[in-house]
């Protein structure tokens, strides 16, 4: 697997400058809509308290919970299908649709199948996919991955929009109002649900006490790609469950309030059985997960939500974009997500990080991102997975930090150099972020310079 | 070993030092009246509310409002519609409605919800793949919040359920809130007492 380097990848987006400061721009919106729900709850502190506390509870019983979910959904008619990993689910998704002669597949966004990379599996396999939330719906038209868990094409502006669905869709080239594309999404995707042979939904939570998967969408997609085939397939990962209809209601009160500043959204569905004359088959995915579940430190990710709160706060995710992190969850969730899937591969990641704990202040199930982040800066480094410049210039700042006379000449020196030395040295290609910012003045004197000229010896 | 019992297997092998599970409150609170919360919010979403006077004529009042809705198909007596519906209708068959009219089970105030089943849907299909739905609602059964209303029965006997809070919408191009993503264009709610078809002033 090719490393990703995610500084490198994230200076072709800063290069785009009106998409970056937009993009900065609407995540902090999303971020202050959040803070202003948050406010209007007294019991949002508490919320979340409950929310970490049902969250490790059912983890660490999630054997009991998966199978009494089992049990009630294959009582309430549904067909219950089991994957280790992401090549089992493909090819669980594949029979079912050929045991069905489906052709055409409508589907509601959903991480998992990003995560599974089933789109292209059943492309490859002459399956027509069609993406039906309109952010995902773009980005499969623009062939790339969803920068956002919540909203995929946050980083394009109506322009880019309107140039990938008059290449894709016929549309007009010169219309970039956000109604006119919106429209034409609408009208054009409308006979795939009425015409596809099969629906497909990722799930937001799976409750145990009642065998119910629950989809949690504002467009309408999801229920439309439910409700309309005579096939309806979910996927869900298994650290979904929660145990009660109890705690379903606090996750539902903190999902759309942390992800988007909203009370809750436009459609909270809760499928437990099939549509009269339909069949209704969820696949429960580990891939990945139980054994994540055995890791000491880092098994507190699972109570992850998918609500993107920490993305909208996270100061590197803003200037740097979803896609510069090379993998299917970005921003501080998925710093500490996909190290899990490949340590080498991500080793660059943990360091997109300022360590503010924003994250972790905002996160609706209460995850410590940061320390996270922190904690797989120090796994990386017992693995040797460092990169170079890091590795190279902690060694010099461990002796320099060690050693005040030696910090005091070189701060001195440093200051001096910031004032002379010529830009190419200052800005090189070893100092990724000197790429896109100005190292301030340096001050006219150290505070320790200052504190012996005036305070030394006084009282 | 089949792959069920593999992935039981491992969870097991791995599962954290249990925690226990808590109790969740209802968080009453004394606030505004439950029918103002309510209002508030739906419009907030994008919904409308509409309030009517006593012996006002649904029909007459669905004519003179959706004036361009050719086919209306209602699962509910107290509006006629001229499609007919029942649980046996293909969904796809809805493609062409104007106007789908349901009768809601109960409003969320916290949220400006209204939960719907199959039961008052006929077809689930009915509530996204109309243009226009119109929900009716009894001012009288509108429970605080979400702690209250997914602790109603209907989640355990209905196969379906649906907690709508105003039309489909997306802000997915530069976060512009566009009504009428895929699902329906409108949600109105109609405050309609239930039972003897009586109407009341709000």
């Amino acid at each position: 697997m090719k490393k990703i380097h995610h500084a490198e990848a994230s200076s072709y987006f800063i290069e785009a400058k009106d998409n970056e400061a937009f993009h900065d721009q609407r995540l902090w919106d999303l971020r202050q809509k959040r803070d202003r729900e948050a406010a209007v709850i007294p019991e949002f502190q508490e919320l979340r308290n409950l929310a970490s506390q049902i969250k490790e509870h059912t983890l660490t019983h999630l054997a009991e919970y998966l199978e009494q979910f089992e049990a009630k959904a294959q009582a309430n008619g549904v067909t219950v299908h089991w994957a280790l990993d992401a090549a089992e689910h493909n090819r669980i998704v594949y029979d079912l649709l050929t045991d069905h002669s489906v052709r055409t597949l409508v589907k509601s966004k959903s991480m998992l199948t990003e995560e599974c990379e089933l789109r292209p599996f059943l492309e490859r396999r002459g399956i027509e996919v069609i993406e039906t939330d309109l952010g995902e719906r773009i980005q499969q038209l623009d062939n790339e991955p969803p920068s956002h868990i919540v909203v995929p094409a946050v980083h394009k502006l109506r322009g880019d929009v309107a140039k990938v669905f008059a290449r894709t869709l016929d549309t007009d080239p010169d219309n970039d109002d956000p109604n006119y594309l919106s429209e034409q999404m609408r009208v054009k995707t409308r006979h795939f649900f009425v015409d596809a042979e099969a629906g497909m939904t990722g799930g937001n939570f799976a409750v145990a006490e009642t065998g119910g998967v629950v989809v949690c969408t504002n467009e309408g997609n999801a229920d439309l790609s439910a409700n309309v085939p005579p096939l309806f397939i979910a996927s869900v990962g298994i650290e979904k469950l929660v145990p009660r209809l109890d705690d379903l209601a606090v996750f539902i009160r903190l999902l759309s309030r942390s992800a988007l500043g909203s009370p809750i959204t436009q459609y909270t569905s809760h499928f437990r059985a099939p549509r009269k004359s339909g069949e209704m088959h969820i696949i429960l995915v580990d891939n990945g997960r139980s054994e994540r579940l055995g890791m000491e430190e880092f098994w507190y990710s699972l109570k992850c939500i998918r609500c993107g709160a920490c993305m909208n706060t996270c100061p590197v995710y803003r200037r740097s974009g979803g896609l510069s992190y090379g993998a299917v969850y970005s921003g501080p969730i998925g710093i500490i997500l996909n190290p899990t899937h490949d340590m080498r591969k991500y080793s660059s990641l943990p360091f997109a990080s300022t360590l503010n704990g924003s994250c972790t202040h905002v996160c609706p199930v209460k995850i410590n991102i940061h320390e996270q982040i922190y904690g797989w800066r120090r796994v990386l480094a017992k693995h040797n997975q460092l990169p170079f410049v890091k590795k190279a210039a902690m060694k010099v700042a461990g002796k320099i930090l060690s050693d005040p006379q030696k910090y005091r000449k070189t701060i001195d020196v440093a200051d001096a150099a910031i004032e002379h030395l010529p830009r190419f040295l200052l800005y090189s290609r070893m100092n990724a972020w000197g790429r896109q910012r100005e190292v301030p003045a340096p001050p006219d004197q150290t505070f320790h310079a200052w504190y012996l000229k005036n305070r030394e010896g006084k009282q | 070993m089949s792959t069920r019992d593999l992935i039981l297997d491992a969870v097991k092998r791995n599962q954290p030092q249990a925690v226990s599970l808590p109790d969740v409150p209802r968080f009453d609170r004394d606030e505004a009246p439950l029918l103002e919360l309510f209002k508030a919010n739906l419009e907030r979403m994008g919904g409308k509310l509409a309030e009517f006077t006593a012996g006002a004529d649904l029909n007459a009042w669905v004519a003179e409002n959706y004036p361009e809705a050719k086919v209306v198909c209602a699962a509910t007596p107290e509006v006629s519609g001229n499609r007919a519906i029942t649980d046996e209708t293909d969904p796809k068959t809805l493609e062409n409605v104007d106007l789908g009219v349901v009768r809601a089970v109960f409003g969320v105030a916290e949220t400006g919800s209204v939960y719907l089943s199959e039961r008052q849907l006929s077809v689930r299909a009915l509530g996204y793949l109309s243009q226009h739905l119109l929900a009716l609602l009894d001012p009288a059964d509108i429970v605080g919040n979400l702690h209250h209303a997914f602790a109603r029965p209907e989640y355990t006997d209905n196969r379906y359920s649906v907690l709508m809070t105003g039309p489909s919408a997306t802000a997915d191009i530069e976060g512009v809130l566009i009504h009428g993503a895929q699902g329906v264009r409108s949600l109105t709610v109609a405050l309609v007492a239930n039972g003897d078809g009586d109407s009341i002033t709000v």
